[in-house]
């Protein structure tokens, strides 16, 4: 986290004024903070970081011995294998965040239904899905779901990555789901009262009026749920996914569980994923600048 | 499908009729039994102090507040029944607000095609002509393509206009549209609806603008506290007002 002067203003998610306000007390700062999610304002320098990164391969590559590979080279020729892995790590969190977008709009536009057992459903569901850790839910999903389905007769095996991004499909669908509910919200009810005075159904005004004027006002919020669901899928590892953790820790085993490969291994892996990650949140931070000063 | 009135209503009847409307906010009663009729082709204008209910009055008859008790016809719809139409009432009835309320991610012609286009399913090319005609009448010939966003609030408020006219309503309201508008604007949004009524518009005003009332209403309602208390053609209102409470208020603003 950065100096409090400079989170006086929540960068995250959410309309402004919620969180951390001008005239807060430093002591304030850190509950207004928490509720914005990350800090996403990062300065420039960080940028640094990756230099630092790269730096810790180097010591232990001091460290090899004259007789085995140095960690460098361990590194380099497992890389292809740990991409293969981070790959899946990739290809899990489009399709969590694909699913769990389609379903999370459903469920944002269910709590704002009129009719109030949907709405409350619907804010039940969310409230539960938000509000546990997604590990949990990865567990529930892993153990519940079953290895293969019979559609139609057909059967359709269900390998462990898939279940996994069910996994983690389930937060996603219920951050969205809050994120849509919140942008719709934030649309003055005058823009309403406008569009029912020309006879719009409550339907067309919800997906041709209201929902694209929101469209800007999500989006950084919404890569800010795909950059923490990136760097989460990592727990897939935990329930036995081959995804690049599981990769790597095999590749350390692999290698004779030497420790001096420990860091150059898991420092490749943290340096894929800030790689991935960082130009996203840089990318949102933009976006999020951009959108409050139109 | 829209304008044509339901065959219960007769062109020799009012067009709009309120019956004893009563309208609270909980404890609050901001309608105390208002009866009114405009005729079709009338420019009827409501004034009163701030806080009579007006702006409620305005709103209950396209059914954007509902009413505690009473009836409202409009065209021969019954606003106040459980089982309204909303949306035949509002294609009927077009409305302008304070705030204009454009759609902000659409241009100035997007917002006057959209409702023709999709509540009344129309054809778009027919759609796109007389919205470009409609916005050439409020004098805004050339600004099809800019964004509220990039409009003056008098400009915008000449969208809003045209946008309603797009529905070929039988009747427009107005809340206060030159409320909120700069005095030099005022003028270019009361000549558009002056031309309106002009053309036989049934218009029905909410308004602080005491001129326009008198140069152009038929009729003239004063409202206080949730009731008419006086009215009357504007030529006898505003010279010959009978109540204290109506020399007051015209004192005061006049």
């Amino acid at each position: 986290m950065t100096d409090p002067a400079m989170n006086g203003r929540p960068a995250g998610g959410g309309p402004p004024g919620e969180g951390g306000h001008p005239g807060d007390l430093p002591v304030l700062l850190p509950s207004a903070l928490s509720r914005t999610g990350p800090e996403t304002r990062l300065r420039p320098a960080h940028a640094w970081l990756l230099c630092g990164l790269a730096a810790v391969a180097l010591p232990a590559w001091a460290q090899a011995g004259s007789g085995a590979s140095s960690p460098l080279e361990v590194v380099i020729r497992w890389a292809p294998l740990l991409l293969t892995g981070f790959a899946f790590n990739v290809a899990i969190s489009l399709m969590a965040m694909l699913l769990g977008t389609l379903a999370g709009t459903g469920l944002g536009i269910a709590m704002l239904a009129e009719g109030p057992v949907l709405r409350r459903l619907a804010w039940t569901v969310t409230q539960v899905f938000r509000n546990v850790p997604w590990l949990v839910l990865l567990f529930f999903v892993m153990f519940l779901v079953p290895f293969q389905v019979t559609v139609l007769g057909v059967r359709v095996p269900l390998p462990d990555w898939v279940k996994a991004t069910f996994g983690f499909a389930l937060p996603v669908m219920a951050n969205v789901a809050e994120i849509v509910r919140g942008a719709v919200r934030s649309v003055p009810t005058t823009q309403w009262e406008a569009a029912e005075s020309l006879a719009f159904t409550r339907r067309q005004i919800l997906w041709r009026i209201i929902l694209p004027q929101c469209a800007k006002r999500m989006l950084p919020p919404w890569m800010n749920v795909y950059a923490l669901i990136a760097m989460a899928t990592v727990q897939a590892s935990i329930v036995g996914v081959t995804e690049m953790l599981t990769l790597t820790a095999q590749v350390h085993a692999a290698e004779g569980g030497r420790p001096e490969l420990f860091a150059p291994l898991y420092g490749f892996a943290l340096l894929c994923f800030f790689l991935y990650c960082y130009p996203i949140d840089r990318l949102t931070a933009r976006l999020e600048r951009r959108f409050e000063t139109r | 499908m829209a304008g044509i009135p339901p065959s219960t209503w007769t062109s020799d009847q009012p067009i709009v009729r309120v019956s004893d409307v009563h309208k609270s906010f909980g404890t609050f009663e901001v309608l105390k039994g208002i009866s009114f009729d405009v005729r079709k082709g009338e420019v009827v204008c409501i004034i009163g102090p701030s806080g009579s209910g007006k702006s409620t009055l305005i709103r209950c008859i396209n059914a954007l507040v509902p009413v505690t008790s009473g009836t409202i016809r409009v065209a021969g719809i019954e606003v106040a029944d459980p089982k309204l139409d909303k949306l035949a009432l509002r294609r009927t009835v077009g409305m302008v607000f304070q705030q204009y309320n454009l759609f902000p991610h659409k241009t100035a012609l997007a917002n006057v095609m959209m409702a023709p286009l999709h509540v009344l399913g129309q054809n778009r090319a027919e759609v796109e002509v007389r919205a470009r005609a409609l916005l050439a009448k409020v004098r805004l010939a050339g600004k099809e393509d800019a964004y509220p966003g990039e409009l003056s609030g008098g400009q915008q408020q000449r969208v809003a206009i045209a946008r309603s006219l797009a529905m070929r309503p039988d009747v427009m309201l107005f809340d206060e549209v030159t409320a909120a508008l700069d005095p030099e604007t005022v003028k270019e949004v009361l000549v558009t609806i002056r031309e309106l009524a002009e053309e036989g518009m049934t218009c029905l005003l909410v308004t602080h603008e005491m001129n326009f009332a008198r140069e152009v209403a038929d009729h003239v309602y004063f409202t206080d506290r949730g009731v008419i208390v006086e009215h009357g053609p504007p030529a006898t209102l505003f010279s010959a007002a009978q109540d204290e409470r109506t020399r007051r208020f015209l004192s005061q603003v006049l």
